[in-house]
């Protein structure tokens, strides 16, 4: 939550404030100080050890059968797809709206932030219930959309990516927005000086000014999208190849197979691993 | 900059103030074990036992209401008794107690998931089965579906939710389907029993093989439609102590209750069948 709530987490040096450089010992190399060190190193062990369990326990030997199986697979394919296109659609969505709650004033502004959060905080079955009561066959919407165009959301894997998204699209947002109230909306004015539209200088401006922090909110938003349990099992249900994704395949098999539970989360931690290490690479160098 | 260094102020003002208000209420939710363990004047006649404290009962997501029920008439028999329940599916709540969850009974849906406790160990003495459970569909009220039959429900455009395989409603509605050698896709495939029935009461799916039960607790939100193949895979529900049960007093005298004639009322009136 914290480096979220940082402005210009991912958005690299602040340009409006000359940062000022401690001189003598200390800084950047120096021993840190004991009341910090040592909470930091117990947070460490406290987030490590649980992955490194998994490791350990892991059931290395019966691995390769249970990994071969096609459901697992299928499973693992829906999950990146699923994760992909509801980061994909955050996107086109969320930086839009992350724009409008950080460059424009109007009345109920700062609640409407608010709003957009309340996912976050919601629980993700919580979510679920509210998206079938929304977008289901007997929603709100969904009434609609089954009577006129015969669209039925749940059940299905458009279903997931909307339960995917819903979770997923306030971390973008909120992260992006950050990053906007930490650009220096001063280029932007310059660009309209010299005649360029709002539109114009968003594209051309302000948009290449934020692309790590977007960046980094699309890696957010699909690392929540992938581990998503709650809303895509209480909105799109689980059906194998369909909606079942990595973790309902994972809490499935933990009910009569958790050996085969391990070896399912473990292939879900290397991809997680090997996608955000891929990018960070790409994108998020000196950030 | 102090725009930002009063953001990160307020920030820090609401969140210690939120914080300050869940420890409050965690405290307050928070069931003190100590005051249970006070000594109170001993008001009952009867020569049993003192029975006191918390007991926690592991139980079926389909005991739910029946449960619950003989929970209240528990904990009036017993001044100073607090009977917490933890329902789900069958199989999730055998892995949490495998798992080393702090529980007094379990009382599962199925013999199978049953073994998955005793297997390992976590049970006192053999499991007593105490009730029966029959299947049954649950259409949507109307029956628009004009569902009769089990067969019926392969019809094409009909949505139906099963339960997964994994869950004793899943393996008992699957035992139903292999006896009668029909073969049914369903949209999904729910984790518990009262999930799957949720679908069908939010209209989300047209029909679900569910419990008898479970469609005697939704009452009026959907319609049940017996089917003779559900006499071909009756569920036992047995019902045990735990073997690291915390308070083992409270937990032999609650499955006494349960299977006390006044406990096997409460559970035939919610539909279930007698051992």
């Amino acid at each position: 939550m914290t480096s979220l709530d940082k402005p210009g987490a991912a958005a690299g040096p602040r340009t409006d404030r000359p940062r000022r450089r401690r001189v003598g010992t200390g800084g950047r190399h120096g021993v840190p100080p004991v009341p910090l060190l040592l909470p930091a190193l117990v947070a460490l062990v406290f987030l490590l050890l649980p992955l490194l369990a998994l490791i350990v326990r892991a059931p290395w030997r019966s691995l390769p059968d249970q990994l071969s199986s096609t459901e697992v697979w299928q499973a693992l394919q829906l999950s990146l797809v699923s994760a992909t296109a509801a980061t994909a659609v955050s996107l086109v969505l969320g930086v839009p709206l992350a724009w409008l709650l950080a460059r424009t004033d109007f009345p109920g502004r700062r609640f409407l932030r608010a709003l957009v959060t309340l996912p976050l905080v919601l629980p993700p079955v919580v979510g679920g219930v509210a998206l079938l009561l929304a977008l289901g066959r007997n929603g709100v919407v969904g009434k609609w959309l089954d009577a006129w165009f015969g669209i039925t959301l749940p059940f299905t894997t458009t279903g997931v990516v909307i339960a995917e998204a819903f979770v997923a699209m306030p971390f973008l947002v909120i992260s992006v927005e950050g990053t906007l109230r930490a650009a220096d909306p001063r280029f932007e004015e310059a660009a309209a000086t010299l005649g360029a539209s709002r539109f114009t200088a968003f594209r051309r401006v302000t948009l290449p000014l934020i692309a790590p922090g977007i960046a980094a909110g699309s890696v957010l938003a699909w690392a929540r999208a992938l581990g998503e349990f709650g809303a895509t099992i209480t909105f799109a249900g689980n059906f194998p190849g369909r909606t079942q994704t990595m973790p309902l395949a994972v809490y499935l098999a933990l009910q009569n197979d958790p050996d085969a539970a391990i070896s399912l989360s473990l292939v879900l931690l290397a991809v997680s691993i090997a996608v955000l290490a891929g990018l960070r690479d790409r994108w998020m160098t000196g950030a | 900059m102090t725009r930002s260094v009063r953001r990160t102020r307020r920030m820090l003002q609401v969140a210690g103030a939120g914080a300050a208000a869940l420890l409050a209420l965690s405290a307050c939710s928070s069931s003190s074990k100590s005051s249970d363990s006070s000594d109170k004047p001993d008001t009952s006649s009867s020569a049993s036992p003192k029975i006191s404290g918390n007991i926690t009962v592991f139980a079926a997501a389909s005991l739910k209401e029946s449960f619950q029920t003989l929970g209240k008439e528990f904990e009036q028999q017993h001044p100073g008794t607090k009977v917490n329940f933890n329902f789900g599916g069958s199989d999730t709540l055998a892995a949490s107690i495998t798992g080393g969850a702090p529980a007094d009974v379990f009382a599962a849906a199925s013999p199978k998931t049953m073994a998955i406790v005793t297997g390992k160990k976590d049970a006192v003495g053999t499991p007593a089965t105490f009730v029966r459970n029959q299947l049954e569909i649950a259409t949507l009220p109307g029956n628009p579906g004009k569902v009769s039959s089990l067969k019926d429900l392969t019809k094409s455009g009909l949505k139906v939710v099963l339960c997964d395989r994994t869950v004793p409603c899943g393996a008992a509605a699957q035992k139903a389907l292999d006896a009668s050698h029909l073969k049914l896709t369903p949209v999904s495939y729910e984790q518990d029993v009262k999930s799957a029935l949720n679908k069908v009461e939010l209209k989300e799916a047209d029909a679900s093989v569910v419990y008898k039960t479970d469609v005697h607790a939704a009452g009026s939100k959907v319609q049940g439609v017996e089917f003779p193949e559900s006499a071909q895979a009756i569920n036992d529900y047995p019902i045990v102590l735990l073997k690291n049960a915390p308070n083992a007093a409270g937990a032999k005298a609650f499955i006494a209750l349960v299977q006390s004639a006044e406990g096997q009322k409460v559970l035939s009136q919610a539909g279930f069948l007698k051992p």
